[in-house]
């Protein structure tokens, strides 16, 4: 099936989300999407599966006009969608999982259904027991349990939205055979990814997205650095940096490893120094996130060692991190660090572990007004939180860290704010360093991560680079590593 | 093994039975009947939340329905009018719930817990002026042939008509629940309903629909009492309020299975019928322990459920290696019951 | 069009409520056959009518301030208590022991009454353990486990009552022997209201106000209550805060099921709790859990109570049409809270 978008827009309050996509994409071809979080792509896949809608624009199938209102119909119109975690029933058996959403009579012909699933699974070499239970499968089943299903229900069209995450290699060679033979035979497939090598050995064409257009399509032989340059854009000059750290350890990391259910983190070790700024670079899900909370005491690592100066951390409770000077910052601001329906002043007193029975009504109002004029937080004490815009909602947060800290964990700390807020944010963060505070910072924004780091790691699918010194890298180098290139 | 243990015990049962004559199996069988509003409360209940709504107020529908159906029966010496508007109260009672969880995004258990209170004040109220009068009665029919057979005839196939239907309701629930397409679909929108809205169910409009039904047979339970087991309506000493409170928990016990559900029911009748033989001989043991039972077990259900759940749990399964996890997990499956993953969350569209 | 947090918007949102409430109520009766205008008035009367209906109606409001004292705690932390019945029952328990102990022996009356008192509080905030620690620990969900201790707690009492703690002679339904005067709490005149309730009640709701709104103990708790997973990063332990909103929350329904032994009933009986505790979570959604409305509310709640319970002589009408306004009422305010959100959203 010949899918061809034209002129696709979409916005999302004032972020231009998709910008005038035109993009063909023909039948029985392997189609790779590029680009980083927030380019574009994740939104216009939902497009075309039908979870939103395009505010201006055509989809063709082809050579039709078609309307797109919901997941279900576009099913219908022959187009399958791969989500990164797949949906499907979890505590229900295979062959129900299959059954649900087929158009049929009251009663399901589970023999046919049962022969039909056992024919394709033959066809494409997978081996899924029908009678067990999904959530027994491995996420790489699933996902074939997942194509089987759309290939069954007639899909035309697969999308998947960077589906090597969490499978095991020979899960993924077999999923690449799988997809080639359905191109083969005439599926137009969508590979989303930011996996450079996967993405250059797999498909037939590329086109890259970066902040919201369609900034090139390219065909094979691929070089990765012109690839890397369509994702990234040029390189940038870099200001004055400032340098705060002391080349005394600070955090040490000792044979650290990490797992969770989608991916495992070996073997880290590193010595982060006081006043030193270390960024963690890659791809949404490639574990920086999982390694943030192992610092911040999260989550428990299942090997390896934590030392903060000379005190060991490893395995201790949460607020045992806390005590000793640890402050995470998360970025799910509303969900995770701050709380609807409590007052800027009550946050305050929170964060402030005051000693005493009644609260004292002026200290209080005394720290608020402080940390309001020190962070410049528009709002008052009065200020219910959740009536602040994001960039207030943000220096509140860092507001709450303790003062002062040893060691701060920030999730995405400039993530949805404008230049000046963010600018503002790094110089609170530096003062911070000056002060012997060590700094570690998750971010997609790789001029930030230039800019501000004095090392940064890069992480891809669980492994972790070497600390790599920000002032002797580069935009290419780095987007390369977060491509998955030179490990 | 688990099961050749209840063939063991049913054939104990039916030894016992067979020997003690008549009397005896005709009061089992009362039990049996007497269970019959429970199984409809419970069979309605399991499906309401099997979409993934509580429907909290179970007792106070009971009283009102079962007062309503009995007052309606009275004025128009029908049945069938009796048992249709007590399904119709239950139905609406239901749909408040639905359009107060669903529409207003309010809390379950908040709407749920008034309209308990709210509906049996209201039982109270309206049906003070007919309280002990007597009404039409639900009568017994024998099924020929199949009443003859040893026992089981007097306990089975010598009840009413709505005894009768409990028994096809389980085998109706069971069937559309796991056996046809929509009761697949109907499973889905409890556990996860964004995947059944990406395949395409209404998940918002199904849940109405399933809330409205499934309170509609817990509303057939109020006349069933009022019009059959205890005919009339007392008041306060029917002795029905707190039935709604014992199907939630035999509801949970079931583990959201029809099947399973009528077990408890019929073991919960059972135990009743069991304290009220036995207690002449033993007196020591209070009839309270008997009444109260299907609330720990309740509970001890609820744990069980977390226990398969708990991290230390899933941390040892991830340890083992491939073919010992699937037996472990087959294990805990086979103990645990998972109520619907969704149940009380409400469903928004992206 | 309409302004989200305009106080005025709020505020006839829940007069309207209370109209409709009201409207309900009166068709309810008309369809009884039966003269709105006729009952209200008689409900006003069996409420103010004499001095005694007027002690009555402070009589039955005691409970009921201390019960909705405490819910306010455990829905701080996000919790809904429905074991409060069972909570409350054995305080009753806990205290009719105590006094029974104690009643022959030449330890003075005003020890045995505070003793009781003390030992409802242990009785109710252990009942409350039971339902914290299933839910802490066994994720058992606090509605489900604390309806099967309700159940469990009057097996509990009915055991008592027929069983250990009978009557001389045959165990009956009234309850148990009930106690000497002596053992009463001392009341006003000739009226069956004491002051000391009174004073424990108020007392227990200011003390509340004073924990929900000016300690460090109440922000952390409505913080738990509102995002523990914030809370919980922020360094406050959830678990055990969790945990003591339940105690004290069991220790109020104690002191309240002492009250019903020492100051009403003056002996056990079957439902000791009287409704109080699900009658306290309607009083609770009502005030949307803010202190500051609790007493008058619980007074209105009282009055309507005693308000009815002359409607079955007078007017041939059973007394739960009380109950029908408060739950009317509650349901409406809740169903209307709905309404104007959506009418918010839509601007």
């Amino acid at each position: 099936m010949d899918i061809e978008l034209k002129n696709i827009h979409k916005w999302f309050g004032k972020v231009h989300a998709n910008d005038g996509i035109n993009l063909k994409l023909p039948g029985g071809t392997i189609q790779g999407i590029l680009g980083e979080n927030g380019a574009g792509k994740s939104t216009l896949m939902k497009i075309l599966s039908g979870f939103i809608q395009a505010d201006e624009g055509d989809i063709l199938l082809d050579g039709k006009a078609v309307k797109i209102t919901d997941p279900a119909s576009s099913l219908r119109l022959g187009i399958g969608m791969l989500h990164q975690d797949p949906l499907d029933f979890p505590p229900m058996k295979v062959i129900d999982d299959f059954l649900i959403g087929q158009a049929g009579g009251l009663i399901p012909n589970r023999k046919q259904a049962l022969q039909e699933i056992m024919a394709l699974e033959q066809q494409f070499g997978f081996d899924i027991d029908p009678e067990t239970y999904v959530d027994m499968l491995t996420v790489g089943e699933r996902q074939q349990l997942e194509i089987l299903r759309l290939l069954w229900l007639g899909a035309k069209a697969l999308i998947l939205d960077e589906p090597t995450t969490g499978i095991s290699s020979s899960q993924r060679i077999k999923l690449f055979e799988t997809l080639r033979k359905l191109a083969a035979q005439g599926m137009t497939v969508i590979f989303v990814s930011h996996k450079l090598e996967e993405v250059e050995g797999l498909c037939q064409r590329v086109a890259v997205f970066r902040r919201g257009q369609l900034v090139g399509e390219v065909k094979p032989p691929y070089v990765t650095s012109e690839l890397v340059k369509l994702m990234f854009g040029k390189a940038v000059t870099l200001e004055s940096r400032v340098y705060a750290r002391s080349g005394e350890a600070a955090l040490t990391l000792s044979g650290l490893s990490i797992e969770d259910v989608r991916l495992k983190i070996s073997n880290v070790s590193l010595a982060a120094q006081y006043g030193e700024v270390i960024g963690l670079a890659g791809m949404e899900g490639s574990g920086q996130r999982q390694f943030l909370r192992t610092l911040g005491g999260l989550m428990r690592p299942v090997d390896g060692k934590i030392l903060l100066g000379d005190r060991d951390l490893t395995g201790k409770p949460y607020h045992f991190f806390l005590d000793l000077g640890i402050s995470y910052v998360p970025a799910a601001r509303l969900e995770e660090g701050l709380i609807s329906g409590l007052t800027l002043t009550e946050h305050f007193i929170l964060a402030d572990q005051s000693k005493g029975f009644m609260i004292d009504k002026n200290k209080a109002q005394q720290i608020t007004k402080d940390r309001i004029s020190s962070f410049t937080i528009k709002g008052t004490p009065a200020s219910q939180i959740e009536e602040l815009s994001g960039g207030n909602q943000q220096r509140a947060l860092l507001a709450l860290c303790r003062d002062p800290v040893k060691l701060l964990l920030l999730e995405h700390p400039t993530r949805g704010l404008d230049i000046e807020s963010a600018i503002w944010i790094w110089g609170k963060l530096k003062e911070r360093c000056k002060l012997s505070t060590t700094i570690f910072f998750i971010s997609s924004d790789l001029e930030e991560l230039l800019q501000y780091s004095d090392r940064i790691l890069v992480f891809f699918g669980g492994k972790v680079s070497q600390p790599i010194e920000s002032v002797e890298t580069s935009v290419e180098q780095l987007g390369q590593l977060i491509g998955g290139k030179g490990f | 093994m688990p099961f050749l243990i209840l063939v063991g015990i049913l054939l104990v049962v039916f030894i016992y039975l067979f020997q003690a004559g008549e009397t005896t199996q005709a009061g089992l069988a009362g039990a049996i009947a007497g269970a019959a509003p429970v199984i409809f409360a419970i069979m309605g209940e399991t499906i309401t939340e099997r979409a993934g709504v509580i429907n909290l107020s179970l007792n106070g529908t009971i009283l009102l329905s079962a007062m309503a159906g009995f007052a309606t029966s009275l004025a128009t010496n029908s049945l069938v009018v009796g048992f249709l508007v007590g399904a119709l109260v239950g139905g609406l009672v239901a749909l408040i719930v639905a359009f107060s969880s669903i529409t207003l995004k309010q809390s379950q258990v908040a709407v749920g817990f008034v309209l308990t209170l709210l509906c049996r004040d209201l039982a109270y109220f309206l049906g003070n002026p007919i309280m002990g009068a007597s009404g039409p009665t639900v009568p017994a029919v024998s099924i020929p042939i199949l009443v003859n057979i040893p026992v089981l005839g007097t306990l089975f196939f010598k009840q009413d008509i709505m005894t009768y239907s409990s028994f096809v309701l389980i085998g109706l629930a069971y069937f559309w629940i796991f056996k046809t397409r929509q009761g697949l679909l109907l499973q889905g929108i409890g556990e996860r309903p964004a995947a059944a809205y990406v395949r395409g169910a209404n998940v918002n409009r199904l849940r109405y629909i399933y809330t409205f039904i499934g309170g509609a047979l817990v509303g057939i339970a109020g006349p069933i009492f009022s019009l059959s087991v205890k005919a009339g309506w007392k008041g306060t000493i029917s002795g029905l309020d707190g039935i709604g409170w014992i199907a939630l928990s035999i509801t949970i016990f079931g583990g959201w299975n029809p099947l399973r559900a009528a077990l408890g029911a019929y073991l919960f009748a059972l135990l009743q019928w069991l304290g009220l033989v036995l207690q002449p001989s033993l007196p020591n043991i209070p009839s309270q322990v008997l009444q109260v039972a299907p609330f720990p077990l309740m509970i001890l259900t609820l744990l069980l459920v977390n226990i398969g759940n708990a991290e230390w749990v899933e941390r040892t399964l991830a340890g083992m290696p491939p073919q010992t996890r699937k037996v472990a997990a087959r294990i805990l499956r086979a103990m645990k019951t998972s109520p619907p993953a969704s149940l009380g969350v409400p469903f928004e569209n992206e | 069009m309409l302004k989200s947090n305009s106080r005025w918007v709020g505020l006839s949102f829940r007069l309207g409520a209370i109209l409709l409430a009201l409207l309900f109520t009166a068709i309810v009766i008309l369809v009884s056959n039966a003269n709105p205008i006729a009952v209200f008035s008689n409900i006003i009367n069996g409420a103010f009518g004499s001095v005694d209906n007027i002690a009555n109606v402070f009589v039955a409001w005691v409970p009921l301030l201390v019960v909705t004292s405490g819910l306010l705690v455990t829905f701080a932390a996000g919790l809904w208590n429905i074991g409060i019945e069972g909570q409350i029952t054995l305080g009753a328990i806990f205290t009719t022991f105590v006094l029974r102990s104690l009643q022959n022996s030449s330890v003075s009356p005003t020890i045995i009454l505070i003793l009781g008192i003390l030992a409802g509080i242990v009785g109710g905030a252990l009942w409350a353990s039971l339902a914290g620690a299933l839910k802490i620990y066994g994720g058992v969900s606090e509605i489900f486990g604390g309806l099967g201790l309700n159940f469990v707690a009057t097996a509990i009492t009915l055991w008592l009552i027929f069983g250990p703690w009978k009557r001389p002679g045959i165990g009956s339904m009234s309850g148990t022997q009930p106690f000497p005067d002596t053992l009463f709490m001392p009341v006003i005149g000739e009226l069956r209201l004491s002051i000391w309730t009174i004073i424990i009640g108020v007392a227990g709701i200011i003390l509340v106000y004073v924990l929900l709104n000016g300690t460090y103990f109440g922000l952390r708790l409505k913080a738990v209550g509102k995002n523990m997973r914030s809370a919980f990063l922020l360094g406050i332990p959830t678990n055990r805060y969790m945990m003591l909103s339940f105690l004290i929350c069991g220790a109020f329904a104690g002191i309240a099921g002492a009250l019903q032994v020492e100051a009403v009933y003056h002996r056990l009986t079957p439902s000791i709790s009287s409704g109080y505790g699900f009658l306290g979570l309607l009083v609770a959604m009502l005030v949307n859990y803010q202190a500051i409305w609790v007493a008058p509310v619980a007074l209105f709640f009282a009055i309507l109570n005693i308000g009815s319970i002359q409607l079955p002589i007078v007017l041939q009408l059973d007394s739960s049409l009380g109950g029908v306004l408060q739950e009317a009422l509650v349901l409406i305010v809740i169903m209307m809270e709905g309404v104007r959100r959506r009418l918010v959203k839509k601007e």
